[in-house]
């Protein structure tokens, strides 16, 4: 059965993961941009990123038969030097036209400052202007739920359809007010920071399948690139019928991303 | 769309599924806990610890909603945003033990 990993970094993958996604039944990925793990230098830094993530990563992945999109953005763990971030934010519309890019993102909060949110808003109006879709990030244990109720505001403030937005990482405490508020929700499989695959299927089971999506946000930490049909057998496991299966790991991500004009799938 | 209230698993068929996980989840906690008891150091609790062993108390109260109801109690619940962060990373329990 096809499934979509609507998250993952794969330009800190291998092949190997590729081709175990591929026999796994990925046949899309979604490749949001985020924090390497380091702070770039340079605006020439991200430059050189987002021409990996629009141009070198759609050909590794297509040896695989896998769809490769992206979304462009800095990340909210850059943004704190404001005037770093907006020189960086000026090159982006160099690759909003490329043939694979779905709209803005991760943009979000990291540690819910001043800063992070001035930077949100910028992003928020860039995508507005342009009419894109947005990935959002929100941040991690503690900082989750502040961060998710002011990017929720932040995103009312920007007039932008929450329809159109998609704000990633929701566990329990934040899942409801997402859903509640028009947006869509992803949910992100992690080995110990995020949710396992069992808290997925229970926040389904108790929030419903509607405007919900699960990935691996894959990255260059612990993480896991088969983590999305690990919570398909978990699904099955439960014996949720194979359309419910379908519904969040396939055909719900297609509805979404199908808003940009550049997702596409191959017959 | 889940499985109907027929198809769905019932009490024993979550029991047999779960219940050895759960188990070796238990027992690592408290593994955890012991091993805090013999590491030498502060006779306080970090506040990462107060926060789990109020955790803790909440899977015993006998309300439901354990899982919410613990993120809750693991999330800052100020509401403004910060000027400076202190850290880049996350602590995994707001740093005010009483918050
Ligand atoms: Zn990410």
């Amino acid at each position: 059965m096809k499934y979509i990993d609507p998250h993952i970094h794969m330009v800190s993958r291998t092949t190997d993961d590729y081709r175990r996604m591929a026999q796994a039944g990925c046949v899309a990925i979604t490749e949001p941009a985020f924090w390497a793990g380091y702070d770039r230098c340079s605006v020439d830094g991200f430059r050189d990123y987002y021409r990996q993530l629009t141009d070198t990563e759609p050909k590794r992945a297509a040896n695989y038969g896998i769809n490769h999109h992206c979304w462009l953005c800095i990340n909210p763990k850059e943004a704190q030097d404001v005037g770093f971030a907006r020189e960086v934010m000026s090159i982006i519309p160099e690759f909003l036209d490329a043939g694979n890019v779905l709209g803005i993102g991760e943009i979000g909060l990291n540690k819910n400052t001043k800063n992070e949110l001035t930077i949100l808003g910028e992003h928020l109006d860039l995508a507005k202007a342009r009419n894109e879709l947005v990935l959002v990030h929100t941040p991690h244990l503690e900082d989750k739920l502040k961060g998710t109720l002011l990017i929720m505001d932040a995103v009312a403030e920007s007039g932008i359809n929450p329809d159109r937005v998609l704000i990633d990482h929701v566990e329990e405490h934040t899942v409801g007010a997402v859903l509640d508020r028009g947006f869509w929700a992803g949910m992100t499989l992690y080995p110990d920071t995020k949710c396992t695959p069992q808290r997925a299927v229970d926040i389904l089971e108790r929030w419903g399948t509607d405007r919900i999506w699960m990935n691996s946000a894959g990255d260059w930490g612990d993480s896991d690139p088969l983590a999305v049909p690990k919570a398909r057998m978990e699904m099955k496991r439960r014996r949720h019928p194979a359309s419910m299966v379908e519904k969040v790991t396939f055909t719900n991500p297609i509805t979404f991303l199908s808003r940009s004009p550049n997702f596409h799938l191959d017959d | 769309m889940c499985a109907s209230p027929s198809d769905a698993l019932n009490h024993t068929e979550v029991v047999d599924e779960y219940f050895l996980e759960h188990r070796a989840k238990l027992l690592d906690l408290a593994a955890f806990l012991d091993r805090l008891d013999r590491a030498n150091g502060s006779e306080e609790d970090d506040f990462r610890i107060t926060h789990l062993r109020r955790g803790i108390a909440l899977l015993i109260d006998g309300q439901d909603d354990r899982t919410r109801r613990i993120q809750l109690l693991l999330s800052d619940q100020t509401t403004e945003p910060m000027e400076q962060t202190p850290i880049q990373g996350a602590h995994g329990a707001p740093p005010q033990a009483d918050a």
